[in-house]
């Protein structure tokens, strides 16, 4: 990865922390509604993930999805305005924080079901194996979700089709307020794949080229043709789980252990130390990310509503 | 016009719609190599490989995702699960995701999926194996419930979901698929959304579907011989419901029964005869009767079982409570 693409990356992660800094200041304002999953602390790992996909890659998420959508080159301003329930926003403001989507960029939701979005995923993966295109299907996922019964319908069906997809968990060492290995016969997530046979690994998700270089390596071992592969990310969220979370789960401690690892603070140091690039170059992009978001407040705040027509539009494709 | 029977139409529909457009595919338990578990699709998997005509674990929520997520990518579905009892394992699937997506993401979803399936119950198969939860289907916006009750409407309604870019349950009855009528010749198609008289008559309204539409013509052919003639009205589309052949038939005959095989509370009963008082209530002449299963899981005992479905003498006794 060149300089110009590692200074993108480093831009993407700064994006998404800011744009959910002033979300969370909006929804505490109450200009946004509903539920809100911060991706705080978890920025490396969709970074480093879709930056390793080819443009035809599909990105299918859970609800944490903010995050996901940037990578997916969605803008700020579309994200903002779908935060505030917006007609300019990125699902027209029917969908809010949880469903974001924009199949033309290949970003497939934003998904509220807690593993419901894996089967539909290993679908998407098996209409292109029956279409015969090269799509890999990226699906990421909670490790709450490893513990659904549809995670375990779909990684059987993907392998038993051998279906281009990468299996991506996020494991954030809790599903809601609940320890991996308070909800988990086993607290390696990697683990369960082998149970279906499927090839699988482990990367420092705090990390964003390990993560990309991991992604990397997997992406082109579905691409290959030898079936579907999991990819376990090993992360942390610094926030809540959603804006309303008391977070009696864990200590205080915890979390600072964990912020020492900030992946923006990481690849900010690796940036540096191997003189990459210049503090000052970092710090323009730290400006230019704020212009960003104040921008994107703006846009938002400016957009239109919905129309009452809309309240009644897409409930069926034929009429 | 050939007399064929509803097993035959249904599998016509599936065989010229897979010749048709390389993008339909089957996908389901048994669907292949074993040929359907009601034979619908004997010979498919012969014909068109195992590809297009995919056998899939014992996985509901899995067959239901995965023909959502490849009708997303642009295929076209025909899902089968193997009874409706068993759609209850992917209502997640069918309710949360294939329901919602073209709606939630402000129409850049398109879901060009069928998943078809087998109710009702007179088969002794107990209470897990013969429902007829069709209402449960029909309450959610964003998903299309078509059920019909003739060969002809089986052949051409199947043809018109497969083409359609909606999720679409498409429910048959297991007691059906022996039952012959005449069906058009080549390539037709017949609109979902759409009910039809199927019987002209003038002094009531009988409103059925399904099963309920070989019920209420048994009745029908009982009263006749007593010179009552009763209209029949086959929704044969659950939702989108079109009421106005209902209204237009009440509005003659002034007396409707609704039937239906699945439970009165909270049915397609109770919802025919509210519609009908919201917009006809000045043309009642009598309270609107609901003829339906008793409110009892059903029972694998055959005496038992027949008492507790509704039959042509329960339709009889409730046409002469509105005449």
């Amino acid at each position: 990865m060149n300089k110009k693409e590692q200074l993108e990356l480093y831009h993407q992660m700064v994006l998404i922390r800011r744009v959910e800094e002033r979300g969370a200041e909006l929804y505490q304002q109450g200009k946004i509604g509903g539920f809100m999953h911060l991706y705080i602390g978890q920025e490396a790992v969709s970074t480093g993930l879709i930056a390793a996909r080819q443009p035809n890659d599909r990105v299918i998420t859970a609800y944490r999805d903010h995050g996901v959508a940037i990578n997916c080159e969605i803008s700020a301003n579309q994200v903002m305005a779908e935060l505030m329930g917006k007609a300019t926003g990125v699902s027209h403001g029917k969908g809010g924080s949880m469903h974001m989507a924009d199949p033309g960029k290949n970003f497939w939701g934003g998904h509220a079901i807690v593993g419901a979005h894996l089967p539909v995923a290993m679908g998407m993966a098996l209409g292109d194996k029956y279409g015969n295109r090269s799509n890999v299907t990226i699906c990421m996922f909670g490790d709450g979700a490893t513990n659904i019964g549809y995670f375990h319908e779909a990684l059987n069906m993907s392998k038993v089709w051998e279906l281009p997809v990468l299996w991506v968990c996020e494991n954030n060492l809790y599903g809601m307020g609940t320890a991996v290995d308070r909800a988990s016969a086993v607290s390696s997530i990697a683990v369960k794949a082998r149970g279906y046979d499927i090839p699988n690994g482990q990367v420092d998700g705090m990390d964003v080229m390990k993560v990309y270089e991991a992604a990397q390596k997997a992406i082109e071992t579905v691409r290959s043709g030898k079936g579907p592969f999991l990819l376990e990310i090993q992360t942390y969220r610094f926030r809540g789980h959603s804006m309303g979370d008391p977070e009696r789960y864990r200590k205080q401690e915890e979390v600072k252990r964990w912020e020492e690892h900030d992946p923006i603070g990481v690849f900010h140091k690796y940036l540096t130390e191997n003189k990459i690039t210049s503090l000052k170059s970092l710090d323009e992009i730290d400006e230019q990310v704020m212009d960003e978001v104040q921008k994107a407040v703006e846009f938002a705040e400016a957009s239109p509503e919905p129309t009452m027509e809309d309240l009644y539009k897409d409930v069926y494709a034929d009429v | 016009m050939a007399r064929i029977t509803m097993r035959e139409a249904i599998s016509q529909a599936l065989w010229e719609e897979m010749e048709r457009d390389p993008a339909v595919f089957i996908l389901g338990e048994e669907v292949g190599v074993w040929g359907g578990s009601y034979a619908v699709t004997k010979g498919f998997y012969d014909h068109f490989g195992g590809e297009r005509v995919r056998d899939t674990p014992i996985a509901e929520a899995g067959i239901i995702g995965a023909a959502i997520g490849a009708a997303l990518v642009g295929q076209r579905p025909v899902a089968e699960l193997m009874t409706i009892n068993f759609a209850f394992s992917a209502m997640d699937h069918i309710v949360n995701e294939a329901a919602k997506f073209h709606y939630m993401f402000a129409g850049q979803f398109k879901l060009p999926l069928v998943i078809r399936t087998v109710g009702g119950g007179g088969r002794q198969l107990g209470a897990t194996h013969s429902q007829t939860p069709d209402a449960i289907f029909a309450h959610f916006p964003g998903l299309k419930v078509v059920a019909p009750g003739t060969p002809e409407d089986a052949k051409g309604l199947l043809k018109s979901a497969i083409r359609s870019n909606d999720p679409i349950l498409f429910i048959e009855h297991a007691t059906m698929y022996q039952v012959r009528g005449e069906v058009r010749d080549g390539d037709f198609t017949i609109p979902i959304g759409q009910s039809k008289i199927q019987r002209a008559g003038k002094d009531v309204t009988i409103i059925s579907y399904s099963k309920g539409l070989e019920i209420s013509t048994k009745a029908a052919d009982e009263l006749a011989k007593e010179g009552i003639e009763a209209e029949i009205v086959d929704l044969r589309t659950l939702r989108p419901l079109d009421m106005e052949p209902v209204f237009e038939s009440f509005q003659k005959t002034n007396r409707a029964v609704v039937v239906e095989e699945g439970w009165k509370s909270f049915g397609i009963g109770s919802e025919i005869a509210s519609r009908i008082y919201e917009e006809c209530f000045d043309y009642i002449d009598a309270p609107i009767q609901r003829v339906a299963q008793d409110e009892v899981p059903l029972p694998y005992n055959r005496t038992l079982e027949q008492a507790a479905l509704p039959q042509p003498e329960d339709v009889i006794a409730a046409v002469k409570v509105v005449l």
